[in-house]
């Protein structure tokens, strides 16, 4: 394992949340798997359970922050969301700090888990810190309620571009832009445009332009005639749930959050504490999201390894876990994956 | 309520607004079949499309349905590259109040589809929110869009919704919403559905946000019953369950206010790309034109309309290209026809 890491370069630090729940049993899957295929990562993990400050707010810990700082990537497993504030401001205070501007969800139908839909493989890529989000409410009058949404040149242009990196460094033929400038003129108006304007860029991409309702009617139908959707904040959130949809839940969809110099990786299932600690968890979500990872950093044989003991280990079927409706466990699978790995 | 509409000669008129892409081909379906049928309805056709730009088109329009009360529409294409061009779609709706916007989506045997017994009825609010067009530049490079949502305009779909499952038998009403992070603008709305439940004891009510519901509809649809929307979810989540029923050519849309209606697709496609060509499925125009006659009241020439529809679609398979069949639009019309003299002659 360590001639294998040196081959590849120096070892690169990666700072850990594991999170709650089922957090730290998948997370610790993820590192096993990790270290079978020899791939050059150390793990800083930290907690980030609240504390509380001078001034008697809760905050993430500053060695989080610190951490993330240094090492400039992270993974992240399922974070409880207690009512009240809490663990809730940990993916804002990190996306804030590092401005992550762009949410990365791959969707790909898996062999071996059957749903309704067996040909999805999209990409929805999502911007991450403006539009519906931007929090800017008030009641003008009794009983009349204004929200804004905010879209600016600038986090337009940050998206858009990403887009297209993306689907060049992935492979990937076309660029869809999502939107409804037929209603919202100038604000999704402004987003098109800037997508035009880095699609001018990239003419080894093709670029396509398409409604928001569009892609919903079609998307449901044949989701095989769209390849990297990119959109507004809202529209993300949205279509990238439902494409999660298709391919079977948000248990086997791994998510990135990407700025200019820093990301962090997640599983975007929650915490599942029904099943937690009985070693029950399917890992495959956090696990996809560290491939994901992997080529971000550019290390993309590793990435393309573990990626396929994953996808073999779940179409072989004998020891995937009990959402997929196999009698695996978190450790059997992650066995067979380890095993798959090291021949790979 | 509403008072009974004039009719003259015994003849009700309604305006037809053909619209752009297949707008046109459809509205002559629609009129071969009512003339073979002898439905009691006269057409006043108006055109308004987006080559029209300038012309005082939209307010002919608006007038013709202020008279008339009932309209059928294709629709407007919108030109989003000319910010000046306003959705004459949108404007329509808002002048006219028509604050509804209704879809019945149930799959229909032997039309493919993934899912099957999904049955659901989509209540969008129809006039405010994300559809405001409030806009402007703050400065250069940074743009801000209004959504605007108020009490009155929210107590009035969420009774649409309460009293349209009352009448029908419905049991469950979902709001959808995104209260999550819009705290006050759809936590607005889901005040004041919740608050509303409260009259209705025997209809169940939960709520979910949008995305979820988005994931919920195409993983397991059968678990809605009714669900009630702002506009923009609606437009969304509208789209979502036609796509699962069999697409854009199928489901067909009203559009209620307190003194008019307007009826269209479900989901308001030009289909631009199909025009010309007799290959867009008519079905979601035929029933739109079977929705207006039940709110004309002529029950019998809806259901002698529905029932020969239904033989063509399902008994005699007569599909076009979008359900996977050869056939055109035209034979799908013929077929109709042909179905409603059978059924014309059995009951002489
Ligand atoms: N990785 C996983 N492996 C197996 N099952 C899972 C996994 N993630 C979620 N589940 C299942 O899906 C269900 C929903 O889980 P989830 O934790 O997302 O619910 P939740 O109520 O949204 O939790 P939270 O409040 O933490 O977001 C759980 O009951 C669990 O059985
Ligand atoms: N009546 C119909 N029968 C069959 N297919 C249809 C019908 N109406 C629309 N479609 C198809 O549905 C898809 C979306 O419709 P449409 O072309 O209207 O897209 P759009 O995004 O609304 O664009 P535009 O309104 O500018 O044409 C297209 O593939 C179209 O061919
Ligand atoms: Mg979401
Ligand atoms: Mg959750």
């Amino acid at each position: 394992i360590a001639q294998r890491a040196a081959s590849t370069g120096e070892v690169r630090r990666v700072t850990l949340i594991p999170g709650d729940g089922i957090g730290p049993e998948i997370s610790q899957s993820v590192q096993q798997i990790f270290e079978a295929a020899g791939a050059p990562i150390a793990w800083d993990p930290v907690d980030v359970t609240p504390v509380k400050g001078r001034d008697g707010v809760f905050r993430i810990p500053s060695r989080c922050i610190e951490l993330m700082h240094q090492n400039k990537v992270g993974l992240k497993g399922p974070l409880e969301t207690p009512i009240g504030k809490g663990h809730r401001s940990l993916n804002l205070a990190v996306r804030k700090e590092f401005n992550l501007y762009a949410n990365v969800r791959p969707c790909r139908s898996l062999e071996g888990h059957k749903t309704l839909y067996d040909n999805v493989d999209v990409v929805t890529i999502r911007e991450n810190t403006e539009g519906e989000y931007s929090g800017i409410e008030h009641e003008i009058v009794n009983g009349v309620v204004q929200s804004i949404k905010l879209i600016t040149e600038t986090a337009s242009r940050n998206v858009a571009s990403f887009a297209f990196e993306y689907a060049r460094q992935n492979g990937r033929k076309c660029v869809t832009a999502v939107h409804k400038a037929n209603i919202m003129r100038m604000s999704d108006g402004l987003f098109l445009s800037i997508c035009r304007e880095q699609a001018a860029l990239y003419p080894d991409i093709k670029f396509k332009e398409a409604y928001l309702d569009t892609v919903c009617l079609n998307m449901v139908q044949d989701p095989s005639q769209y390849d990297v959707l990119v959109m507004p904040n809202l529209y993300g959130d949205i279509l990238s749930d439902l494409c999660a949809g298709l391919v079977g839940g948000l248990g086997v969809t791994p998510s990135g959050n990407i700025g200019k110099d820093a990301a962090v990786f997640e599983s975007v299932h929650g915490t599942a504490p029904d099943i937690a600690g009985q070693d029950k968890a399917n890992p495959t979500a956090l696990l996809l999201s560290a491939v994901m990872m992997l080529r971000y950093m550019n290390l993309t044989d590793h990435a393309r390894r573990i990626e396929k003991a994953v996808f073999d280990a779940i179409a072989d079927g004998r020891c995937k876990t009990g959402d997929l409706g196999g009698s695996g466990t978190c450790s059997t699978f992650t066995q067979d994956v380890c095993n798959r790995v090291k021949d790979l | 309520q509403r008072l009974p509409l004039a009719k003259y000669g015994g003849r009700h008129t309604v305006t037809a607004l053909p619209g752009d892409g297949i707008g046109p081909e459809m509205i002559e379906h629609i009129r071969k079949i009512f003339s073979f049928c002898h439905v009691p309805v006269n057409f006043e056709e108006v055109q308004v499309s987006s080559s029209l730009v300038g012309v005082n088109d939209l307010e002919a329009a608006l007038l013709a349905i202020e008279r008339n009360g009932v309209a059928i529409k294709g629709n407007i294409e919108t030109k989003h590259d000319d910010p000046s061009f306003k959705s004459r779609n949108v404007e329509l709706r808002s002048r006219l109040d028509l604050y509804a916007n209704i879809l019945h989506c149930v799959t229909i045997p032997t039309v493919p589809s993934r899912h099957k017994d999904i049955d659901v009825v989509l209540i969008r609010e129809n006039t405010e929110g994300e559809y405001s067009g409030l806009e402007h530049e703050t400065v250069p490079g940074i743009v801000e869009s209004i959504k605007i949502v108020t009490r009155e305009k929210i107590e009035r779909i969420a009774r649409m919704a309460f009293e349209y499952a009352t009448l029908n038998g419905r049991k469950k009403i979902t709001a959808v919403h995104k209260a999550n992070i819009q705290k006050l603008g759809d936590g607005l709305f889901l005040k004041v559905i919740r608050d509303m439940s409260e009259e209705y004891k025997n209809i169940k009510f939960e709520s979910m946000i949008v995305d979820n519901a988005s994931m919920q509809l195409v993983s397991r649809p059968q678990q809605f019953d009714v669900m009630v929307m702002p506009n923009l979810y609606g437009n969304i989540i509208s789209n979502i369950a036609c796509g699962l029923v069999g697409g854009p050519g199928l489901v067909s849309g009203m559009n209620i206010g307190s003194k008019y209606a307007v009826f269209e697709t479900g989901t308001r496609n030009t289909g631009t790309s199909l025009a010309g060509k007799d290959l867009a499925n008519p079905t979601a125009f035929i029933r739109a034109s079977i929705d207006m006659l039940r709110y004309l009241d002529c029950h019998y020439h809806a259901n002698l309309i529905s029932d020969a529809l239904w033989k063509t679609l399902v008994e005699q398979r007569v599909h076009t290209r979008d359900l996977g069949g050869q056939h055109s639009a035209s034979d799908v019309v013929n077929c109709t026809l042909q179905n409603v003299e059978k059924i014309m002659e059995a009951e002489r």
